[in-house]
């Protein structure tokens, strides 16, 4: 389903409809500032000043301060390229890992296929947070065991789409004729196989990226996934929100941050799911 | 269908195998000690040893897993190192305000769901049909901590409208336990003006919680309503000059039902992770803020015990709904 889509169908429809174009222009901008952002930031990130201590947003600090006087704006745009680091490296490791299970177990089939799908089906059962909530806990409660933690419950639904591409693609007449003219099983996967699932799960990974980036903050927040003083956004709203009624500005705009990454990854995806959706295909 | 019910039970015993399995290895491969989390610092050589026995940590893993499997069967999860309680009972004493507030948490998204992706539908391409899309994808976007803080913000700090902590104030006396679902206990006791409070307490982590599932809720009721709308059948309605309120409802909506249904039912096993960080926000005395402070606490049998039970309501919840679908669904047949 998600193969018969291609790039031009892709940025027709998304540049068409308003609501994906929004996200895609929250996700630019993300990515600008997780690129620019600590260089233009005006202050350090850890740099503390006790006697500006909870101020409310200013001229001096648009953001206001936290509870040690750092920078809230500076520690927002820190945490811009922590986020983005964090779930593209997510995306990378499960993706690929989703996409290896997926055609190793198409290609192959038979028995491979259905202890592959067993054990991916395995994992679909398990609520997701939960199992990260685990592996964090039991790695050492860091950022880099966040990654694992979170690729580690990610990979199934690449699996899945990985795995109906190599199950269309092994029927092809170009893959009978490469297997004919004797190329092995590998070079079969890796050169005829593996190219044709990249663009799926590239899509489903835009798909994907929205939880991702709330399981990580959600990790943060609780206290399993970057610790203080990381400027990790999920990490600032919950240090911010000890300091509630008054300081509300030290959760908000952390908070803020994180709704507008996964707004923008969510109202693209949604587009993308329309295209993907014939029904709702208006063309 | 027995077939297939069966089939399916076998399935289940095997996942929550699996995830036991899973994280009982996971759990035992942790670098910190839990001897040390139960003992201080400078214990002797000889106490530790002891507790480690006690623990059964000096045994080999296989042999460790073995005893857990044999517990397991016989109902034991083991002893929480931090509550010192059996951790079965620790969970069904948790399980039921999770139970209140994921319950509360549905029926608030399937309604708001239902009538946003119903306005949606009748509505499309105009304002509601925008404004519905825009309010689901922002419920899936915010955050649940963050949505909780926000609402507290609001309504309990600047409009002092409704409470942002717990289940009940804790000055006041629990009702006695009977059910465990303090909600009901409150009503078999009586005690009206406390249920009320108590209702009070609940509306802001179950809207919280629910707001996550009308994503999903409102996506496939527009869709399949969208889809229904033009059959014949709803013509045929028009045309006997039913009014146009009675065709959508009666007619359209209760066919365009069975996706929902389903995708509600999927939404009750994801509330379960929902609940984990709504209840940490607002200190909601249930499953996920146990899970959450025996995951910290690097609690062995609790953090399994936990796991454990809620793969366990997760898979059976998909079950049910996966059942309720096939019974509403003559078309599907389980061959």
């Amino acid at each position: 389903m998600l193969g018969s889509i291609t790039w031009r169908d892709f940025s027709k429809h998304i540049l068409r409809n308003r609501l994906s174009l929004i996200g895609l222009v929250l996700i630019l901008a993300l990515l600008i500032l997780a690129v620019i952002g600590p260089t233009v930031a005006p202050y350090g990130p850890y740099a503390t000043d006790p006697l500006n201590k909870l101020q409310g947003p200013s001229g001096t600090h648009p953001f206001g301060t936290d509870n040690l006087g750092r920078d809230l704006l500076t520690r927002i745009l820190y945490g811009a390229r922590i986020s983005v680091t964090i779930a593209t490296i997510v995306l990378i490791v499960s993706g690929g890992l989703g996409t290896m299970i997926g055609i190793v177990s198409g290609y192959f089939g038979g028995g491979v296929d259905n202890l592959l799908m067993r054990i991916t089906d395995l994992f679909l059962a398990f609520p997701r947070l939960i199992l990260a909530m685990a592996i964090a806990a039991a790695l050492g409660r860091d950022l880099r065991n966040v990654v694992l933690a979170v690729a580690f419950t990610s990979w199934t639904v690449f699996a899945r789409l990985a795995r109906g591409q190599a199950l269309a693609v092994k029927q092809q007449d170009y893959v009978e004729a490469a297997r004919a003219t004797g190329a092995t099983r590998r070079r079969i996967l890796f050169v005829h196989v593996l190219p044709m699932c990249i663009s799926p799960v590239i899509i489903q990974g835009t798909i994907a990226m929205g939880g991702i980036i709330l399981t990580v903050a959600g990790l943060g927040f609780i206290g399993f996934g970057a610790q203080p003083p990381t400027p990790e956004w999920g990490v600032m709203v919950s240090d911010g929100r000890n300091y509630l009624p008054t300081a509300w500005w030290a959760c908000v705009f952390p908070g803020l941050a994180i709704m507008f990454t996964v707004l923008g990854f969510n109202l693209l995806g949604d587009g993308i799911r329309d295209i993907l959706d014939p029904r709702m295909r208006r063309s | 269908m027995l077939a297939y019910i069966v089939r399916r039970l076998v399935w289940m015993v095997f996942v929550i195998f699996g995830v036991m399995t899973l994280t009982f290895f996971i759990s035992r491969v942790i670098p910190a000690d839990p001897v040390a989390a139960v003992l201080p610092g400078n214990a002797p050589e000889e106490a530790i040893q002891q507790e480690r026995e006690r623990m059964g940590l000096d045994k080999p893993i296989w042999v460790q897993y073995g005893l857990y499997i044999n517990g397991l069967l016989h109902g034991d999860l083991g002893t929480s190192i931090r509550t010192r309680q059996p951790v079965l009972s620790d969970l069904l004493r948790y399980f039921p305000a999770t139970a209140e507030l994921a319950i509360t948490a549905l029926i608030m998204g399937t309604i708001l769901g239902v009538s946003l992706g119903l306005l949606s539908a009748v509505r499309q391409g105009k304002f509601l049909d925008h404004f519905g899309r825009v309010f689901a994808i922002w419920g899936l976007s915010m955050p649940a901590f963050f949505t909780g803080l926000m609402l507290i913000i609001l309504f309990s700090h600047t409009l002092h409208w409704l409470p942002q902590l717990g289940q009940m104030p804790a000055y006041l006396r629990r009702p006695p336990r009977v059910t465990g679902f303090l909600i009901l206990d409150t009503m078999i006791a009586g005690n009206w003006s406390l249920v009320w409070t108590e209702v009070k307490h609940l509306i802001l982590p179950a809207f919280t919680l629910g707001w996550l599932s009308t994503a999903s809720i409102v996506r496939i009721t527009r869709s399949s309503l969208l889809e229904v709308l033009p059959e014949e059948y709803i013509k045929t309605a028009r045309m006997k000059g039913l009014h146009e309120s009675v065709v959508i409802l009666k007619h359209a909506l209760k066919n365009a039902m069975l996706p929902t249904i389903t995708i509600i039912g999927l939404r009750v096993a994801s509330l379960l992770e929902g609940a984990v960080l709504t209840e940490t926000v607002f200190s909601w005395p249930g499953l996920g803020r146990y899970a959450t402070s025996s995951f910290l606490a690097i609690d062995f049998s609790a953090v399994v015990g936990v796991t454990v039970f809620i793969a366990f309501l997760y898979s059976f919840c998909n079950l049910v709904v996966d059942l309720i679908y096939g019974y509403l669904n003559p078309k599907i047949r389980y061959a």
